[in-house]
């Protein structure tokens, strides 16, 4: 009844080609965003930024990352970790080399780097597929690790390898840093997830998102009808590393305060955010953050609400059942709806399309 | 029917309720000491039993002394499987709770560097005791860090101490060969500059060999020391990693009375699964293990009601339990000071602070707490935040418990004090900290 794009006359093209060409899903949207932006800073404390929503967002970003790899151009790959980490590390060196330098160029300047080591790693994507190119990204993900780990110049000779953010601002806010307040930091990886999230999207409805779905689907037709592989698989390699990498910094620089190189590890990190895509949706920008969202929050839900509602039980006791019902739950989702919540959104749009005269 | 349970439901919460209000009434106020454990994980081997000990010390303070100077000891605990970002969590968690946190005890070194820059922010201080972040004992640099009663370097100097001991003489170390096993992390990684500096100073071969977290599998490690045959294995090691390099250690013949862990390696937990074969091991300590030590007894009696099964089943007297004890009566003496300080009343996190600066765990106070031969004692001052006497023990497994020569083996604070003070200040320079005059 509410939700029906009858009556909406689109003029010219790009009116039919706007992201959101129905009028509801605009004002959805401008919903999602008044809430994020004005609600939600104004209602959360401190433990809701730092705890749940700075890094539903970092994770948001990685996963986009990774589904602009894995879930448009089908590429697997088990090294957003160590992509992450790069962009980390490099915008370390970055804001320690260079104290003068915005903390934003550094974050975005360390995507570069992320997107560079990225395409390195790709190159093996143009020879092997599937599995075998998910143990070539593993062995990047513990390459580079392992980099970090013993070349002290990466942590500037820290004895510990501890990475540590110092405080840097930003037109006089301080972003990074244990000083900086919570709620810039929540703007900061809003904003960025934001503009990512746009990019990503625009960037998938494009020729580009094209050129990957067709390799996606199939290599050698693409190539025949003249998508060059090595140039559309290598700009996947860097976009996402590049998403990665920013997503690393933020990471670091922006939620934790510090780190050393077990925080990008392949269970912490990289398997985390594929399995966010994969529950997420494949080949979906709201899938990634949806799954970002799953894994990142509910766990922390699950481990509270038992003494939310009264019931005490041991610390322990909450962490294993956490971890039980988490994983039926990911069990659950993943028989019901093996395409992700991305799908179930879709299918959820339909329904009320129809709402409330089913056909 | 169900509404006459129901009822009976409500009169029993509210039964429950006021005998709640009626135990606060008691205290004058709750002093709160979040607790971050790991009963869960590849790290609850070495997790549990520190976790019990500040648990058991914590009640026992409340039903032996009716609490700290009349207020009541409140701990909670937070699990988060010694993953660093689950521990962030669970400070953020609870560090406001029961009206804000005293002081916190990560007890882990991951995590402690995490909380480094958030505690003058929260104005909570870290107790790192004997773990953490080594620079952090220079307090002009990082006035709400404590890491008495010595840091990881000063342990390996230390260490490097007894084995100079062992071998006749520091100048006999020339040409020797000492190997350190580590945990690849922070933590391990602490003890390497100093190791480092030792080596090049006394003139003994140093081999350094990362353990991957979380060290389930060392063979290539031990195979390197097989064929380099050092002639000392310093290990730092933590939770599984422990037990499998003992045991591993002992797969290749390597001299158990040559192979010492560092305080966070050497519990029961660690020597018990390599059986027989762990007989000699040593280790580092800083207070005896074992239940005969009067704050041992009075947890038995006051806690278990006197039964000693049960309180082995949680740990009792093992290494590990009682060096959360310890870290436990150190914290609430610390805040006991702080509540002096604030006149009787709930201190603040500077209080608190102060009165870790001002600590002195003098003789005699140990004598009047009842932890004389227990607690090491030292000075806190504000420059100075390892205590002025850094030093270990040496224990030696017998295959049932823990022994030792009682000798005390001072660190080298002329090698180790250098080093501290310039990390610190390149911490300080990288992170914009201006250090205080003291």
């Amino acid at each position: 009844m509410f939700y029906r794009e009858a009556g909406q006359f689109k003029s010219s093209y790009q009116a039919d080609q706007a992201i959101f060409p129905i009028i509801q899903d605009r004002w959805f949207m401008a919903i999602v965003f008044v809430v994020a932006y004005l609600v939600i800073p104004l209602i959360a404390d401190e433990y809701w930024f730092q705890a749940v929503l700075i890094p539903f967002y970092v994770f948001a970003i990685a996963a986009i990352g990774l589904n602009i790899l894995t879930g448009y151009c089908g590429q697997v790959s088990l090294g957003s970790g160590a992509f992450m980490a790069v962009g980390a590390y490099a915008t370390f060196k970055l804001v320690t080399g260079f104290p003068e330098l915005n903390i934003i160029i550094a974050f975005l300047l360390s995507g570069l780097f992320a997107a560079a080591v990225g395409m390195i790693f790709g190159l093996p994507s143009l020879r092997i597929k599937g599995f075998y190119l998910a143990v070539a990204t593993l062995a990047a993900q513990f390459f580079i690790l392992w980099v970090f780990n013993k070349v002290a110049w990466f942590f500037n000779y820290n004895p510990s390898g501890f990475i540590t953010a110092p405080p840097r601002e930003v037109f006089g806010f301080l972003v990074s840093g244990p000083e900086a307040a919570p709620v810039t930091r929540y703007y900061v990886s809003l904003i960025f997830l934001t503009i990512f999230a746009f990019a990503a999207k625009n960037m998938a409805r494009g020729h580009l998102g094209r050129a990957w779905m067709a390799i996606r689907d199939m290599d050698v037709a693409a190539e025949i009808i003249g998508i060059r592989p090595l140039h559309t698989k290598l700009l996947a390699f860097g976009i996402s590393s590049f998403f990665c990498g920013v997503a690393g910094a933020l990471y670091i620089f922006v939620w934790l305060g510090s780190a050393e190189t077990e925080a990008f590890d392949l269970l912490n990190v990289s398997f985390p955010v594929l399995f966010m895509i994969i529950i997420g949706g494949l080949g979906s920008v709201l899938g990634s953050i949806l799954g970002a969202g799953f894994i990142t929050i509910l766990p922390i839900f699950l481990t509270n609400a038992p003494p939310m509602v009264g019931i005490a039980i041991s610390a322990d006791f909450a962490k294993h059942l956490e971890e039980i019902i988490f994983g039926v739950m990911i069990i659950f989702f993943l028989i019901v709806e093996p395409a992700g919540f991305n799908r179930l959104w879709q299918i959820a749009k339909e329904k009320i399309r129809k709402w409330p005269f089913p056909y | 029917m169900k509404t006459k349970s129901l009822l009976l439901v409500a009169a029993g919460i509210a039964i429950g309720a006021t005998g709640a209000l009626e135990s606060k009434k008691a205290y004058s106020a709750e002093l709160f000491f979040p607790h971050t454990v790991y009963r869960t994980g590849a790290y609850a081997p070495s997790g549990i039993p520190s976790a019990n000990g500040f648990r058991d010390y914590y009640a026992l303070l409340n039903k032996r002394d009716g609490g700290i100077e009349g207020h009541k000891v409140v701990s909670e605990e937070c699990e988060f499987k010694y993953n660093t970002k689950i521990g962030v969590e669970c400070y953020e968690k609870l560090k406001g709770k029961h009206g804000g946190a005293m002081l916190v005890n990560p007890y882990s070194t991951g995590l402690t560097y995490q909380l480094i820059p958030k505690a003058p922010v929260n104005k909570i201080p870290i107790l790192s005791m004997g773990y953490g972040r080594t620079a952090a004992a220079d307090g002009r640099v990082f006035p709400w860090v404590f890491n008495f009663p010595a840091t990881y370097w000063s342990q390996a100097s230390a260490v490097i101490n007894y084995i100079g001991a062992q071998e006749g003489g520091l100048g006999n170390l020339k040409g020797k060969h000492i190997a350190h096993v580590y945990h690849n992390s922070a933590y391990g990684k602490e003890a390497n500059p100093t190791l480092d500096a030792l080596s090049a100073k006394l003139g003994f071969k140093l081999t350094k060999l990362a353990v991957d977290h979380p060290g389930q599998e060392q063979k290539a490690t031990w195979l390197q020391i097989r064929r380099k045959k050092p002639d000392w294995v310093f290990m730092s090691g933590w939770g599984v990693m422990n037990q499998v390099a003992i045991k591993e250690a002992a797969s290749i013949g390597f001299p158990m009375t040559k192979f010492i862990g560092n305080w966070w390696s050497a519990s029961d937990a660690d020597v018990i699964p390599a059986g027989d074969n762990a007989i000699g091991y040593k280790g580092t300590n800083m207070h005896p293990a074992g239940t005969k030590p009067k704050v041992i007894q009075d947890i038995i009696k006051h806690i278990y009601g006197g039964d000693m099964a049960k309180a082995k089943a949680n740990n009792v007297g093992e290494v590990l339990y009682n060096r959360a004890v310890l870290g436990a009566f150190y914290a609430t003496e610390v805040v006991r000071d702080a509540v002096k300080l604030a006149g009787g009343k709930r201190p603040s996190g500077d209080q608190v602070r102060e009165a870790f600066e001002n600590l002195n765990m003098s003789e005699a106070r140990l004598v009047k707490s009842g932890m004389k031969g227990y607690a090491p004692s030292f000075k806190v001052s504000c420059r100075n935040h390892e205590g002025n006497a850094p030093g270990v023990l040496i224990q030696q497994w017998s295959g049932s418990k823990w022994t030792t020569d009682g000798k005390f083996y001072p660190a080298m604070n002329d090698v180790v004090r250098p080093m501290v003070e310039k990390a610190a200040a390149a911490y300080a320079k990288e992170n914009k900290i201006k250090p205080r005059d003291c």
